[in-house]
C-alpha cells in the first residue's frame, strides 16, 4: 500500500509524466507560461482540482452509474474548477486577472478529466489522492520549467526581479522576443521530452 | 454493474445538488472580498494614470485608500457634459452599461474602433489640499491590433495638459505593442499638450521620435514594431478628448474653472 502509493506520487514525474509523455495539458501549458509567477498559481489551482477530483470521484465510485459517470465526473470537476477560480479572484486578483480564462479552462484540461475516469474510478480513495497529486505535480514540473525559463529569456526576469536588465530599461539584454510568445513554449517543452526520453529511452515511441 | 433508471435520474440530480450547493457558497461568501479587489483595481489605475503612485504592484491596499481619498469620482452625461447627480458613482458600471441599450448608444463611425458609447460615463477629480482640482482623470478605450486597450489619461487643471497616460488591460503583441505599459515610453507623456490653440485635439504617436515636450509638445515618440498599436493610441486619445468624447464635459469644466 505505502509502495503503491509512492510509486503514484512519483511516477507522473519523470516516468510518466502527463505533459511530457502523455503529451496531456498542452495548452494551458503554453498560455500561462510567460511568466514563472502566473505558472506557479495555475499550478496550484490544478493540483487543487486535480486531487479533489481525484478523491470525490474515488470516494462515489461505487455508487456512479456507468451510463452517466463522464458527465458526473465533469460536473465535480467544473464545480471544483469555478471554487478555485473564485479564490483566485477574492485572494489573488492580480495574478487571476492575467491568468483571466486559463483558470476557467482547467475543466478543459484532459489530465484531470483522464487521471477520474482512468485512476480514480477504479482505486481506492487514499491511493486516489496520490495520484492526483503525483499527476499535479508532473504538471507543475513541466510549467514551472518552462515558466522560469520564458520568464528570463523572454524578459530578463524571474517573479518580476530583474536579472538580466533589459535595454529598454538602459540594461545589455536584449529580450529573446520568440520566448514571449506561444511558440517559445513550444520549443522549450519540445527540448524537455526531447531531454526526458534521452534519458530514458523507453518512452521514445515506436515509428511506423 | 447495472443501476436502475430511476437510480440514475435520482443520483445525477444529487451530484448537481451537491455541487451547486458548494459552488454558490464560494461565490456568495467570496463576492464582497472580490468587489473590494476590484473597486481596488479600479482605484489604483486611476492613481497611476495621475502619477501618484509609480506601479500597480507593490502599493498597499491601505496606501491606495489613503491616497484616493483626495481623488473624488464623478459620473457625468457623456452627451451633455453636465454632471449627473442622479447615478450612484460606486454602484454605476460604465463597461456594463455599453451592452444596455437603456444606458448606451450608437457611436458615430470612428477611427478608434468605438462600437457604443454609454451615456453616462465616471470621470475623477484629483483634488489638492485646498480641494481645488489638480488634475482630471478620464477612462479611455480603443482598438489596437489584436485588442480593445483599457485605460485612463491624466490631464492637468487647465484641461489641455497631459499628465500621465496608463492601460490596465489589453492584449497586445508583448515587446511590441505591449510597450505601451513600458515605464519609459509612459514617462514620455507628461507635459505633452493635448489640444492646440483653436481647440483642436492635435496630440498624436508618431512614426520614430519626438523631442522633449517643450520643443515638441504636441507628439510622442512611436513603439517600435509597432505602427498600428501606435495608431490605436492616438486615434483613441483623439476620440475621447474631441466631440463624442468628453470635449464638452472639458469645455464645461473650463468655463466653470474661469469663472470661479
Amino acid at each position: 500500500m505505502a509502495n503503491s502509493a509512492k510509486k503514484a506520487v512519483l511516477d507522473p514525474l519523470f516516468e510518466n509524466n502527463p505533459i511530457a509523455l502523455q503529451v496531456l495539458g498542452i495548452c494551458s501549458a503554453l498560455a500561462v507560461t510567460t511568466k514563472l509567477e502566473t505558472s506557479i498559481v495555475m499550478c496550484g489551482a490544478v493540483i487543487f482540482v486535480l486531487t479533489l477530483s481525484n478523491l470525490s470521484v474515488s470516494l462515489i465510485r461505487n455508487l456512479i452509474p456507468g451510463s452517466i459517470r463522464i458527465i458526473v465526473q465533469l460536473t465535480i470537476i467544473a464545480s471544483l474548477v469555478i471554487i478555485a477560480d473564485q479564490f483566485l479572484k477574492a485572494y489573488l486578483f492580480e495574478i487571476s486577472k492575467q491568468l483571466s480564462v486559463f483558470v476557467g479552462l482547467i475543466i478543459t484540461n484532459c489530465i484531470i478529466m483522464g487521471r477520474a475516469e482512468a485512476f480514480a474510478m477504479q482505486n481506492r480513495p487514499a491511493l486516489s489522492i496520490a495520484d492526483g497529486l503525483g499527476n499535479g505535480f508532473g504538471y507543475s514540473i513541466v510549467l514551472l520549467i518552462t515558466g522560469a525559463i520564458r520568464e528570463l529569456f523572454g524578459a530578463g526576469k524571474l517573479l518580476g526581479y530583474t536579472v538580466l536588465p533589459v535595454v529598454t530599461e538602459g540594461g545589455w539584454y536584449y529580450p529573446n522576443g520568440i520566448m514571449v510568445t506561444s511558440a517559445g513554449a513550444f520549443f522549450i517543452i519540445g527540448f524537455l521530452i526531447w531531454g526526458l526520453r534521452a534519458c530514458k529511452p523507453d518512452q521514445v515511441e515506436e515509428e511506423g | 454493474m447495472r443501476h436502475s433508471v430511476a437510480y440514475t435520474i435520482f443520483f445525477a440530480g444529487a451530484v448537481c445538488v451537491v455541487c451547486a450547493i458548494l459552488v454558490s457558497t464560494s461565490a456568495v461568501s467570496l463576492s464582497e472580498l472580490q468587489d473590494a479587489n476590484a473597486t481596488l483595481d479600479k482605484r489604483r489605475n486611476v492613481l497611476l494614470a495621475a502619477g501618484l503612485i509609480d506601479s500597480s504592484r507593490g502599493v498597499s491596499a491601505e496606501d491606495v485608500e489613503k491616497l484616493f481619498k483626495n481623488v473624488s469620482s464623478l459620473v457625468i452625461d457623456l452627451e451633455s457634459g453636465e454632471p449627473a447627480p442622479d447615478v450612484n458613482v460606486d454602484a454605476y458600471d460604465q463597461q456594463k452599461a455599453k451592452s444596455d441599450p437603456a444606458l448606451s448608444r450608437e457611436a458615430p463611425p470612428n477611427s478608434a474602433v468605438i462600437k457604443r458609447l454609454p451615456q453616462y460615463a465616471v470621470v475623477y477629480h484629483v483634488l489638492g489640499e485646498q480641494g481645488d482640482v489638480e488634475m482630471i482623470v478620464l477612462p479611455i478605450e480603443g482598438y489596437g491590433l489584436w485588442s480593445t486597450l483599457y485605460g485612463f489619461l491624466a490631464l492637468d487643471a487647465d484641461a489641455k495638459t497631459i499628465r500621465g497616460l496608463t492601460y490596465y488591460q489589453h492584449g497586445e503583441t508583448p515587446g511590441l505593442g505591449g510597450e505601451v505599459d513600458n515605464p519609459r515610453w509612459k514617462g514620455l507623456w507628461p507635459g505633452r499638450i493635448a489640444f492646440d490653440d483653436s481647440g483642436e485635439v492635435v496630440i498624436e504617436v508618431i512614426k520614430g521620435q519626438a523631442g522633449p515636450a517643450e520643443a515638441d509638445p504636441h507628439q510622442v515618440d512611436g513603439l517600435a514594431g509597432a505602427t498600428i498599436t501606435s495608431r490605436g493610441v492616438t486615434n483613441m486619445l483623439r476620440f475621447w478628448l474631441g466631440a463624442n468624447g468628453f470635449a464638452t464635459y472639458l469645455k464645461n469644466y473650463h468655463q466653470g474653472r474661469s469663472e470661479r
